[in-house]
């Protein structure tokens, strides 16, 4: 395989990824002049996930208008195009040479791509059912919101007539919308936590328009059916009740992993926590030029947050031109149960002179609690955070940073009980 | 009444036992059906398997099977090379995990040698710890079976089947026998699309050849669903071992094994219980725990990976500990049924044993004079060169160079090959088992719809009809 000779082109950055994230990093990057920016992006059209989201409500923050997925999606490949970004589609980065260069498949061939730096933005996935381990028979009708919206609006096929939504995120509410325009009725929605864990107007607009029932603290315990889907098995996680509800659709929302093959195949260190490379706050991975950005980073945001992001990756990028060092050396921040994440989730003593924000994730539902970031038993910030829940981003300000010791243990992130 | 017969032989069941054996007989000049009352060759217990090929090392001294499977192996490694079947040699360690299994490992050894297969060695904790570092801890000593490697469980029987039907063998899929008749000479068998008469009928119905066989006037077996589940980890866990790492096998079942795959996984079972139902693959709550149990032991890290996919196959399970595997001369009937997950090792020599038995019975075999057609199989191993990273096949036909599955690398001329092969395929199993596709860790979170699509280009269906049809 190694005899055969490759071409190998020459970049200034190469960007992973033309989703909102990635096409808003190149945006940005262009704007500042960097040099030769190149998007890869494997799908046939660029914009990613929101593509198949055909509701409204996209580019709030990031392009301060609300569009529908599909117009949000075509706007940002617009946007970065005309910036100058080289938009390449139906081009797949799928690994990395030993001297660091990205392998790249396209019907143009295969073929190298060196970059001085490179910006993975490659977004994530929703775990499928297989990955949940829901046990129980394997029949035709079990998918993923991505999989269902893909269905629904870019083949125009409605998978079915009787839906189980398994989450109560914002995507799961997505789904149901989804749901109703393929001419679906939602007949369970089921968290297992003991409340949903979207904006209340989404929730209450699902229960008026929909009329889907939502069980909480229920988990789907069961697949049955022989060729198609026939009914779930949902088991109450306080009383250990079973109910059994007929359906011919179950859709696996939310769960999201990022998809950080390329990351963890460059080498760099995997959070715990957010499964995506670890980053400090200019969104550095532990590899020198390789950075990482928006939903790569942890579980979903929404596609503005995930294109602010990108912005922000930017700007990096740019100051690493400049001639920022790369840090050496990091100290992680780490997080107790029952806090599920924080993004970034590393500090380091080089950098710039920020108050980053961080984000901050339960695996519970805990509204608002007190919140002490320590190091080594020492208190480095302690105050009351809001909206923690997993699904939505609690916000926990960062002017402690400066405080912590380069030299020390892990910054550790925990719920004062 | 004299009938006039379709075939000379007509083989009821087309998995890896089956297409090996229509395969073998496609040599000669006999008119052959390979009748499978699935929609797709190899899509009933050939489909599940941990995918190893097996030097018979453990196999019961004696028995028919651990000679088929010994012959097998080899047959099947050359075959693997000559036609592109993934294959990779990685060896086993049989591992002891307390002084019991410890102790049971001479006569693990011993029978090795019974059954012709010399090469079993044993190794240290030292040595066992420096070829497999992340094993978990407590491991007292091993065997290495350096022989027992991986292979892919869903090409031999495609290759088998394809090199068949180009030799003229008659594929009928979806046609379901339903009854079996003992006429002047040979047999008439009803199914579920007509009628059909041949002189000799092969029972290689898999979960079925009991049924099969009842269905012949014979009652020698039943064959009991043995469920294996199995958990298939994500491609970043692959090189946490290099071996199969097999567990000191009770009396009562094999045990539980953690395996890497040609595809770049690292598989976790099978779990071995008796179920009922010949359909009844569904997966349970009790043997995902007991996996992620055993696999916590085995290879600790193997669980914090992410789980890409959830198998379930039922095994062919009967009283005896051997095949049901003979030749009835006088009624001109084979039966080949009750075949474990050896099979996949053993069906090209089933294969031979049959073509033999049938010669010895008097079936005039004279061989076809241009022998088999030459096949050359997909690169779908992660050890080959595959289609997306071969920049000659890419720059002879870009379709080659558009990745449709991105997590496995299935491009679009991939798909479309399998699509226009002889043997293709009629659902998104199929065409999964063919090329890779939806067999990653988004499981079609990406691709699923883009996939079908294509698929339902080329096979003139609708999207929505491959979706009502997959599984």
């Amino acid at each position: 395989m190694g005899a055969v000779h490759l071409t190998t082109e020459q970049v200034d950055v190469a960007v992973v990824g033309g989703g909102p994230s990635g096409l808003a990093a190149a945006t940005a990057l262009c704007k500042a002049d960097v040099g030769k920016v190149v998007v890869l992006e494997r799908e046939a059209e660029p914009g990613g996930i929101p593509r198949h989201a055909k509701h409204q409500g996209f580019g709030l923050r990031d392009l301060r208008r609300a569009l529908s997925g599909p117009r949000y999606a075509a706007r940002w490949a617009e946007i970065a195009t005309g910036a100058g970004a080289d938009l390449r589609t139906e081009t797949q980065a799928t690994g990395w040479t030993d001297a660091g260069a990205l392998e790249l498949t396209s019907p143009r061939g295969r073929s190298l791509l060196e970059a001085r730096a490179v910006v993975l933005a490659t977004g994530c996935r929703e775990r499928p059912r297989a990955a949940r381990l829901v046990p129980g028979a394997r029949p035709q009708g079990v998918l993923t919101t991505g999989a269902l919206q893909q269905l629904v609006y870019l083949a125009r096929e409605f998978p079915g007539r009787r839906a189980v939504v398994v989450g109560a995120e914002h995507v799961s509410f997505s789904a149901l919308l989804t749901l109703s325009h393929g001419g679906a009725r939602t007949v369970a929605m089921v968290t297992e936590h003991p409340r949903h864990q979207t904006l209340a107007a989404f929730r209450a607009g699902a229960a008026f328009h929909f009329r889907a029932p939502l069980f909480t603290r229920t988990m789907l315990t069961g697949i049955r059916g022989s060729q198609r889907v026939e009914e779930v098995e949902l088991t109450h996680l306080d009383t250990g009740q079973v109910r059994r509800v007929a359906c011919d659709l179950v859709v696996f929302t939310a769960d999201w992993v990022p998809d950080h093959e390329l990351a963890v195949l460059a080498g760099a260190v995997l959070d715990p926590g957010t499964r995506g490379p670890t980053v400090d706050a200019a969104l550095r991975t532990t590899r020198p030029g390789l950075f990482a950005a928006g939903n790569l980073l942890h579980g979903a945001e929404t596609a503005d947050v995930a294109a602010l992001s990108g912005r922000s990756v930017a700007e990096s990028v740019i100051r690493y031109f400049e001639g920022e060092p790369w840090p050496t050396s990091r100290v992680p921040i780490e997080c107790e149960a029952p806090l599920h994440w924080i993004a970034p989730n590393a500090i380091v003593a080089l950098g710039p002179p920020s108050h980053p924000r961080f984000r901050l994730r339960a695996r519970e539902i805990l509204g608002s609690r007190q919140v002490e970031v320590s190091q080594d038993g020492r208190t480095l910030w302690r105050g009351r955070v809001k909206r923690l829940m997993p699904g939505r981003s609690a916000r926990l300000p960062g002017g402690w940073t400066a405080a912590v010791d380069s030299d020390g243990g892990p910054v550790v992130v925990h719920v004062v009980v | 009444m004299h009938l006039v017969f379709d075939y000379d032989v007509a083989i009821v069941g087309a998995g890896n036992v089956g297409a090996a054996i229509a395969r073998e007989l496609a040599r000669f000049e006999l008119k052959v059906a390979l009748i499978e009352a699935g929609r797709d060759v190899g899509a009933g217990t050939s489909k599940a398997n941990t995918a190893i090929l097996h030097t018979a090392y453990d196999a019961k001294s004696g028995t028919l099977e651990a000679r088929l499977v010994a012959r097998g192996y080899a047959l099947l490694t050359a075959y693997a090379n000559e036609v592109g079947i993934p294959l990779e040699r990685t060896g086993a360690l049989l591992v002891a995990w307390d002084d019991i299994e410890l102790e049971r490992l001479p006569a693990i050894a011993e029978r090795a040698g019974q059954n012709g297969y010399d090469r079993v060695r044993s190794v240290g904790v030292d040595e066992l710890y420096a070829k497999e570092p992340r094993l978990g801890p407590g491991a007292r000593g091993a065997l290495e079976i350096p022989d027992e490697h991986i292979v892919c469980p869903f090409t031999p029987v495609l290759a088998f089947a394809t090199q068949a039907v180009l030799a003229g063998v008659d594929l009928r899929r979806e046609e379901r026998v339903t009854r079996v008749q003992r006429v002047e000479e040979g047999w008439r068998l009803e199914t579920s699309l007509g009628a059909l008469a041949a002189r000799w009928v092969v029972n290689a119905a898999g979960l079925h050849s009991d049924e099969v066989n009842r269905l012949a006037g014979h009652d020698e077996f039943t064959v009991t669903p043995r469920r294996g589940e199995l958990i298939v980890f994500d491609k970043l866990s692959r090189p946490l071992v290099d071996h199969v790492i097999l567990p000191v096998p009770t009396e009562t079942t094999k045990g539980v094994l953690v395996a890497p795959t040609v595809f770049g996984n690292i598989v976790l079972g099978p779990t071995a219980v008796d179920v009922e139902r010949k359909d009844d693959t569904s997966s349970t709550a009790e043997g995902l725990a007991y996996l992620r149990a055993q696999g916590k032991r085995i290879v600790p890290q193997l669980l914090t990976h992410e789980v890409t996919a959830v198998y379930v196959g039922l095994r062919a399970a009967t009283e005896s500990p051997d095949y049901q595997l003979w030749i009835d001369a006088g009624e001109q009937y084979v039966c080949a049924g009750g075949i474990r997950s050896t099979g996949l090792t053993s069906a090209m020599a089933i294969g031979e044993y049959v073509r033999d038995g049938l010669d010895a019975a008097g079936l005039a075999l004279r061989e076809r004079p241009e022998g088999l057609p030459a096949v050359r199989m997909p690169s779908l191993g992660e050890a080959q060169l595959r289609p997306f990273a071969d920049p000659a096949r890419i720059k002879a036909d870009s379709e080659y160079g558009r990745v449709v599955c991105f997590c496995e690398r299935v491009t679009r001329g991939e798909i479309r090959d399998a699509a226009r092969s002889p043997v293709p395929p009629v659902d998104l199993d199929g065409l999964r088992r063919r090329t890779r596709v939806l067999m990653g860790r988004c499981q079609g979170f990406f691709c699923g719809v883009e996939v079908s699509r294509l698929l339902a280009q080329e096979s003139g269906q609708h999207v929505g009809e491959l979706w009502e049809r997959s599984t």
